[in-house]
């Protein structure tokens, strides 16, 4: 079935659209990431428009967010006054990515400069989650009859000042950490035009030392506000959300939201983070071959003065 | 009525070669209207030759020059910026630009005989019939090495979408007098003033020509999401957010239920 976009201004296949989003609905609800960094490239892939395609996934990933910590929510694995925090920075570090955002659009070559930085922060991230996790599978393999022990890290987030309780996740640590986490995901996210939930996972795992479990739903948490906030901003300054396009993306989002978080809750911590790296790592490899192959066509086609 | 007009102007035609000619045509339907379902259209060019009125024989063309018929569909014409991905350092970066003033979203050309049969090159830059004549650049011609590398890439691009296209013998025309062309608009085609051009040619020059303008337009739902968005862009924007949100919690809301 046919449906012509009001916004994007062409015709695409519904259930195409209704696929894609629950595909990223389930990845989303499973491991907490808000699936732009997926969504955006393949809806370049079936022809809409960019400006189109990162206005619109704001939109349906605020959507499937939300379907997704409601489940968390009830399963109470979402650390709210962890979320606000990670929030304030995040807002500071995004009002901070868009002034490099602009600095470096007069330079040009902002569009290299966000693929370069996918590569190298996908890469590092992934691999060494994906050599964390699978060691830490193996540990679990061989000792399944012995309960695991709690890993308490001690490292410098303990030691520095304005601590606070995070009961949820079980962590009475500084609230600088979390702030200067927000902020450096705030930027990034606002350079390379995602919820940044990919890069905020690892880092609330490694650097802040949350149970895998509660991380999920808490950056599902600040990742609501963070796209809305886009979305809105999309909305009054380039006029590019598609309401058609998202509703599609968004039902199947929220369906998928759904049956990923039951997913989620099956699998053991490290497996999810088995998973997460080697998705990471497939997206950053796939990256990496647009910039090191050469292009079929050379030539692409863009608005003037606009942003690719 | 329009039987007996047709058939006069056939046998005119067939008579009088050589007097002055003119264009009457029409199209299947004057305006195009986008709606959720659209997926694409097809227009039909249709027509008659008919000899000037009170025009005098000239001798210029032999009588037995036939006549050539070329129809054009344009869309809305827009600046296009074109980029080249070149290898710097190993990695495929964007490296040179060209801002092209004015291509036109959509052109289609359909003849009765190939273009470069029965259009000289003069008339062609006269008229701006062909496909790298419909495209306008003149700035920043200094500043990239190949210009026209560029524009055929702009032509490539717009050709593999479906969105240019010219084709030779898509014209049906019958006993000098009577023609036909489908044109196919595809999906992805944008919203305003498409204009059609009907030229007709003799000896490579054009005799005749006639314009019609074919307005393609959003209507019901369509209209009102894209006039919301560009008029009440903050609404809009909260609208949005609102159906993300409610459809977040319907789909938790039924999930919760199904599982009891």
């Amino acid at each position: 079935m046919q449906i012509y976009l009001p916004i994007a201004e062409i015709s695409v296949n519904a259930f195409l659209l209704l696929g894609l989003g629950g595909l990223v609905g389930i990845l989303s609800g499973m491991f907490g990431v808000g699936g732009g960094f997926l969504m955006t490239p393949l809806l370049f892939f079936i022809g809409i428009p960019p400006a189109v395609a990162v206005a619109t996934e704001a939109n349906q990933i605020v959507a499937s967010s939300f379907s997704g910590v409601l489940a968390h929510w009830r399963k109470k694995t979402v650390d709210i006054r962890m979320g606000v925090v990670l929030q304030i920075g995040g807002l500071i570090g995004a009002a901070f990515g868009v002034v490099i955002f602009n600095i470096l659009k007069s330079l040009g070559q902002v569009d290299l400069l966000i693929t370069l930085s996918y590569v190298t922060f996908l890469g590092i991230i992934g691999s060494l989650m994906f050599v964390e996790s699978v060691g830490a599978l193996r540990r679990s393999r061989k000792q399944t009859s012995q309960p695991r022990p709690v890993r308490r890290q001690r490292n410098w987030v303990h030691t520095w000042p304005l601590k606070m309780r995070f009961r949820t996740s079980g962590l009475y640590i500084s609230v600088i950490p979390p702030i200067l986490v927000g902020m450096a995901v705030g930027v990034l996210a606002a350079i390379m035009g995602v919820g940044g939930g990919f890069i905020m996972v690892p880092a609330m795992i490694y650097i802040l030392g949350m149970p895998t479990k509660v991380v999920v739903g808490t950056s599902l948490f600040q990742i609501i506000l963070v796209t809305a906030f886009t979305t809105l901003l999309h909305a009054t300054t380039n006029h590019t959300v598609d309401m058609a396009l998202a509703v599609l993306l968004l039902i199947g989002g929220v369906v998928g939201a759904q049956i990923g978080t039951q997913i989620g809750t099956k699998l053991k911590a490290e497996q999810l983070r088995v998973l997460l790296a080697l998705m990471v790592l497939l997206v950053c490899g796939k990256l990496a071959a647009d910039l090191l192959l050469q292009p079929s066509e050379l030539y692409s086609l863009g608005t003037p003065g606009g942003h690719s | 009525m329009r039987l007996i007009v047709l058939a006069l102007g056939l046998v005119l035609t067939v008579a009088c070669p050589a007097l002055a000619q003119r264009v009457v045509a029409d199209l299947s339907q004057s305006r195009v209207s986008i709606t959720a379902s659209f997926s694409g259209s097809q227009i039909l060019v249709f027509g008659a030759i008919k000899p000037e009125v009170g025009s005098v024989i000239k001798e210029t063309y032999p009588v037995t020059d036939p006549l050539s018929v070329i129809v054009t569909v344009s869309g809305p014409l827009e600046p296009v910026k074109v980029r080249k991905k070149s290898r710097v350092a190993g990695i495929w970066v964007n490296s040179e630009s060209v801002e092209i003033d004015s291509a036109p979203t959509l052109y289609k050309i359909a003849a009765s005989s190939p273009l470069t049969d029965i259009l000289s090159e003069t008339e062609d830059l006269r008229h701006r019939i062909s496909i790298p004549k419909a495209i306008r650049s003149v700035g920043e011609a200094g500043e990239v090495e190949d210009l026209s590398a560029f524009t055929e890439a702009l032509v490539r691009i717009r050709m593999a979408n479906g969105l240019y296209e010219s084709t030779g013998y898509s014209v049906r025309l019958s006993e000098q007098a009577l023609f036909r062309a489908d044109i196919d608009l595809p999906s992805n085609i944008v919203e305003g003033e498409y204009t059609t051009r009907i030229f007709l040619t003799r000896n490579q020059q054009v005799v005749a020509e006639y314009a019609r303008v074919l307005d393609v337009r959003k209507v019901g739902l369509e209209r009102w999401i894209y006039n919301l968005a560009q008029e009440q862009a903050l609404l809009y924007g909260l609208l949005s957010l609102a159906i993300a949100v409610a459809s977040g919690w319907t789909a938790s809301a039924l999930f919760r239920w199904a599982r009891g």
